[in-house]
């Protein structure tokens, strides 16, 4: 890590900050697709819809964050 | 390190090489991808099944019930308690007389984890004995424990002399 050059430093630090925005977005999904089952199985179809869409919204945000990962991890990459 | 490891992989190299093709020095940048490649994944599959709860209640049917005679009016003294099923044979439901005149039937499948409910009488509530779910004999609602939705009604109808049950609340 010592002999890591400072753009390779910045690199990693942006990636571990996405990385944490990934597993937040993550959790609210989790929780959001229990909410919605529960209210599925109680008999309550008005929540999918909304409950859909959010998800997917949070799907299109990881993923941009994803790709945002592998142009952040390509160009930090240390050079051979 | 060995000295190929950063040779391209080929049609000869072993499959955990092509999977693995990275040098040491490139390591934390290949687990940190990875792991957001996993959190992504993941993603998708809780978009997933949200996608399949919104088509699973585009195509719901609404349940058709039919009317079924439960018990006759007086056949349980108040506080007890008859077993029946319904809509379905299978579907075990239980009854309870609340008071002289006052009937009331539920699904007795817990909706934490199926276990079946009891009607505990000195407390007058119906227990779910797996874990302590505790379910309101008025309105079905949780009074406590972990179950988080109301335990689905019978609707009775007293026609005469006998209790018939008229559909199911909310529908199953």
């Amino acid at each position: 890590m010592k002999h890591d050059l400072p753009q390779q430093r910045r690199g990693l630090t942006a990636i571990d900050a996405i990385t944490a925005l990934l597993v937040i977005l993550l959790t609210m999904q989790v929780w959001l697709l229990s909410a919605t089952l529960d209210a599925f199985l109680a008999g309550h179809t008005e929540a999918a819809l909304p409950g859909a869409i959010v998800s997917g919204i949070l799907f299109a945000a990881c993923f941009a964050m994803y790709v945002f990962i592998r142009r952040v991890d390509r160009d930090a990459r240390p050079r051979d | 390190m060995p000295e190929n490891c950063n040779k391209a992989s080929s049609d000869t190299e072993p499959l955990w090489r092509d999977e693995f093709s990275i040098s040491r020095a490139h390591e934390r940048y290949v687990s940190r991808r990875q792991l957001a490649k996993f959190l992504t994944l993941g993603s998708l599959g809780m978009f997933a099944g949200n996608a399949w709860i919104l088509v699973r209640s585009w195509f719901r049917k609404p349940q058709s019930y039919q009317a079924a005679v439960v018990a006759k009016a007086g056949e349980i003294p108040v506080g007890g308690v008859k077993l029946f099923q319904y809509p379905r044979q299978g579907e075990q439901c239980i009854m309870v007389r609340t008071s002289e005149e006052s009937y009331v039937a539920y699904s007795q499948k817990c909706t934490h984890l199926s276990c079946a409910v009891f009607y505990a009488r000195e407390k007058n509530r119906l227990e779910c004995p797996c874990h302590q779910g505790y379910f309101s004999i008025t309105d079905g609602s949780v009074l406590q424990g972990p179950p988080t939705r109301p335990l689905p009604r019978v609707v009775l109808e007293r026609r005469g002399d006998e209790l018939i049950a008229i559909k199911m609340e909310p529908e199953a």
